[in-house]
């Protein structure tokens, strides 16, 4: 019974939302008011339809209602309700009916707040995000069905799966369900995938306004832009959390002793991150200066076929061997949505070319619109690189037959010189002023932050000679952050002189007057506290094994570990818990004991290492028990890495969520916007930025 | 004799690489350690296990991989010589870092010629811009002449403190 009512309202929400879309789309067309006003409905009524199919989908999850596919699938006695919460996006037909679900619920959202304010785009922004979300719920009800239920025909030797009950069967009912895969049962699961989601399926909001102000002939001006540039900044705010809680989530669960693999689920959702954090700077320079209109739609077309590319990847495991692609219909049909929307968006760009004049040339080479310029060119060259890397086995395997493996090392050479670069940039383009900026002007700015970086990083440099690479590496670091402080510094300097304000109040009131700069700022800091995590795994980190009795130790840099104990026990969840003592001394002081694990997942048949860890700013010491003698439970193989600077990756992302907070908080009336929004060559007053 | 100063930095490298290798040869004690496999593994995938590399696989199939390196290194096999044996028996996609050979070497060719192509695009584009814009942009600034030079110094100071 709820599963017919979860049913039917998919159905429901597939029906209206095609005709959402093509009502949005015919109704823009003839000006027909009163079918957009019904697009519009349909929309807005799509998400609640959908909310129904997912708590219902929800429901039969923690109450187990194995006669489902799915449920049987990812859920199952031994799990805790919290995961088999989770479990809507833990498998394939699950996460594509959360991830329309998502998009419904945020373009409802642009439905209530926007639809007074851009009454012309509407229609069209209708068309081109319903359309998405048509797609998706379309998967969901006809190639991935999270309803579809398992079937025993009488004299059958193998069970059906369908959604519609044939002729002359009974209902199969399985005992106990698989339940997730053991590396998904963790708490991460309630962070990393809806972040992500929330990442992936926010841009389509930009995409769905770019699209609409190209069918509209209106993308010359910028009130896509302003429209949409707080969904942007949504979509990446949740996209890098996403990115960051992952790496988080794989150095907790994975062993292997870093965060960041470049497998090609991750890159999936690296590449989108590219392209819209190069469109978050480059629609800027639209903004401030009226340029790079091309430029920016093609951005954030790339960013949408990225999203979607992104989904395709990880939902439809054509990464580990094509052969996977044909196995469903999904993969076609993702493939075919990519190169129609793809096509399509291209098409239209280069109908609508003539009305994305841009309003100024550049005047200088050395301006701040030069170096968005370069910095989009790093950007998308990273962007290429890890694409190319991460589909490069598929066509090697396409082409010459053979399988390859492009891993960690590729990615690294490729993208580290590049990286460099945008770092590098990262401390220089601020301080660049629109239009043309004075080499002398510029000198005086970046002096000092120049001078104390060398000092430092030479100092540092001379006590540790052994990596020359990662003295230019600190060097950029330190030279990035000291030219962000400076910024500050100067900002409070003059709110001190001229207001008389303390120092904090003057850096709070600045940061409040000036919410996307220095927002930005802050992001900036974040991400190079996030590289600081990067450079200790690139230079510092060390690792040693070794296979240990009880009582012997194992040592690497300052610390020892000594082997005490090793326990076996039934843990919850279906696992059989291996777990180690460890005492862990540095320069031979006595710190704590670490707890190494090993669970053996009995169903799945599948092992999870789980490390034990000593965190400090400084360094990780992360320990993974790798091994150990079947009888007797004397001797144990131990694995041990120091992880310098790692946890300033964490920190970064916090850093880095609070900057994109204060970033898009929306700024009180016009107040001191207008001194912001320099546009030389127009004098009439801007609009209010954002919104 | 200019090059000496070079000459001697390139030998005290040479030495100094010379050091680092005698330092990774089997010297005493005992040989293979847990590390000197974990170092060849890590340069290879198996074949069952996507994305994982060999040094930290947990699968039997990975142990016995690393098992079968050990004792290779025990009867005195190079670390190449370990690998060309995974990818004769595997194929190329054991390899970590795909070969700098045959088709692979697209790989690593076609990133470096995209970059190069959307610098010499960025630059096209710089130059194309500059020429057409118009000649009074370009002059310092629109202020008249007669503003005391002490007030343009503020304004100026001031302007930094917005950029």
């Amino acid at each position: 019974m709820l599963i017919d009512i979860g049913l039917i309202s998919l159905t429901l929400a597939f029906g209206l939302s095609v005709i959402a879309a093509i009502a949005g789309g015919v109704g823009g067309k003839t000006e027909n008011w009163r079918l957009v006003e019904s697009a519009r409905n349909a929309a807005l009524i799509t998400f609640p339809l959908l909310s129904l199919s997912v708590i219902i989908l929800v429901y039969l999850l923690t109450t187990l209602d194995f006669s489902l596919a799915y449920v049987a699938q990812v859920s199952s006695r031994e799990m805790s309700t919290f995961l088999r919460v989770t479990a809507l996006w833990g498998g394939q037909d699950g996460s594509i009916l959360f991830w329309a679900w998502l998009m419904a619920g945020l373009i409802a959202v642009v439905m209530m707040r926007k639809w007074d304010r851009d009454r012309d785009l509407m229609p069209y922004f209708l068309l081109v995000a319903m359309g998405t979300t048509a797609f998706f719920i379309g998967l969901s009800l006809f190639v991935s069905n999270p309803f579809a239920r398992v079937w025993h025909e009488p004299g059958a030797a193998e069970l059906t799966t369908t959604v519609l009950r044939p002729a002359g069967v009974m209902s199969y009912i399985t005992a106990n369900g698989q339940g997730l895969n053991p590396l998904l049962r963790h708490f991460g699961m309630i962070g990393h995938p809806p972040t992500t989601y929330l990442g992936f399926t926010g841009f389509v909001i930009p995409y769905a306004f770019a699209m609409a102000a190209l069918m509209k002939g209106r993308a010359g001006d910028d009130a896509w832009i302003r429209t949409s540039r707080r969904w942007g900044l949504f979509a990446w705010f949740f996209l890098t959390i996403g990115l960051v809680l992952g790496g988080r989530w794989a150095y907790d669960v994975l062993g292997w002793g870093g965060f960041w693999g470049w497998d090609p689920i991750e890159n999936a959702m690296f590449l989108p991150w590219l392209t819209g954090t190069a469109f978050l700077h480059s629609v800027m320079i639209q903004e401030k200066r009226g340029m790079l209109k091309i430029w920016n739609i093609v951005l954030i077309i790339l960013t949408y076929s990225l999203v979607i590319f992104g989904t395709f990847i990880t939902r439809t495991g054509v990464v580990s061997s094509v052969h996977a692609f044909a196995q469903s219909a999904l993969g076609p049909a993702f493939l075919a949505f990519i190169g129609v929307t793809f096509l399509a968006s291209v098409a239209l760009l280069f109908m609508r070319l003539s009305t994305l004049r841009s309003e100024n040339q550049l005047s200088s080479l050395f301006s701040r619109e030069s170096a968005f310029l370069l910095q989009n060119v790093l950007f998308l060259a990273v962007t290429f690189a890890v694409f190319w890397g991460t589909i490069f086995p598929m066509i090697s395997e396409l082409l010459t037959g053979t399988k390859i493996t492009v891993g960690p090392p590729f990615f690294k050479r490729a993208t580290t010189p590049l990286f460099a670069g945008i770092v590098l940039l990262m401390a220089l383009a601020p301080l660049f002023a629109w239009r043309r900026q004075s080499g002398r002007r510029l000198l005086r700015a970046i002096l000092w932050p120049l001078v104390g970086s060398l000092v430092l990083s030479s100092a540092w440099a001379y006590t540790h000679r052994e990596h020359p690479a990662s003295f230019f590496s600190l060097w950029l670091v330190v030279f990035v952050v000291l030219s962000i402080l400076r910024e500050f510094w100067k900002g409070a300097q003059a709110r001190m002189a001229s207001q008389g304000e303390n120092p904090i109040t003057a850096v709070l009131r600045l940061m409040n007057r000036s919410r996307r700069r220095y927002g930005g700022y802050l992001i900036h800091l974040g991400v190079v506290m996030i590289a600081l995590g990067f450079i200790g795994d690139a230079f510092f980190k060390s690792e040693t094994q070794g296979t240990l009795g009880i009582g012997e130790s194992l040592e690497l840099g300052r610390y020892s570990l000594r082997f005490d104990s090793l326990v076996q026990f039934p843990g919850s969840d279906g696992r059989d818990v291996l777990e180690a003592s460890v005492a862990l001394f540095k320069d031979g002081k006595f710190i704590k004991e670490l707890r190494p694990r090993r669970d053996f997942f009995v169903v799945q048949r599948q092992p999870v290492t789980v490390p034990g860890m000593y965190s400090t700013l400084g360094e990780d010491v992360y320990l993974l028990l790798v091994g150990w003698e079947e009888i007797g439970l004397s001797a144990s193989t131990f694995k041990l890495y120091i992880n310098p600077l790692i946890n300033w990756t964490w920190l970064g992302g916090l850093v880095l969520a609070l900057g994109t907070t204060i970033a898009i908080w929306p700024q009180g009336r016009m107040r001191t916007e207008a001194s912001y929004v320099l546009r030389p060559r127009k004098l009439s007053p801007s609009p209010q930025a954002g919104d | 004799m200019r090059f000496r100063p070079l000459l001697t930095l390139l030998a005290v490298a040479a030495l100094s690489l010379g050091a680092n290798a005698a330092q990774a040869e089997p010297g005493g004690g005992e040989f293979p350690t847990d590390d000197d496999v974990n170092s060849v593994a890590s340069k290879l995938y198996c074949p069952v296990c996507p994305n994982t590399p060999l040094d930290v696989c947990p699968t039997k199939a990975c142990q016995d991989w690393r098992a079968q390196i050990r004792s290779q290194l025990e009867s005195g096999w190079s670390e190449d010589q370990i690998i060309n044996y995974f990818v004769e028996r595997y194929g190329e996609r054991v390899l970590a870092e795909p070969r700098t050979s045959g088709f692979t070497i697209l790989v690593w060719l076609v990133p470096l010629f995209a970059l190069i192509a959307g610098l010499l695009i960025l630059r096209q584009f710089l130059i194309r811009w500059r020429v057409r814009s118009d000649p009074a942009d370009l002059e310092e600034s629109d202020l008249p002449k007669e503003v005391p030079p002490g007030v343009l110094r503020r304004i100026e100071s001031e302007l930094d403190d917005l950029r």
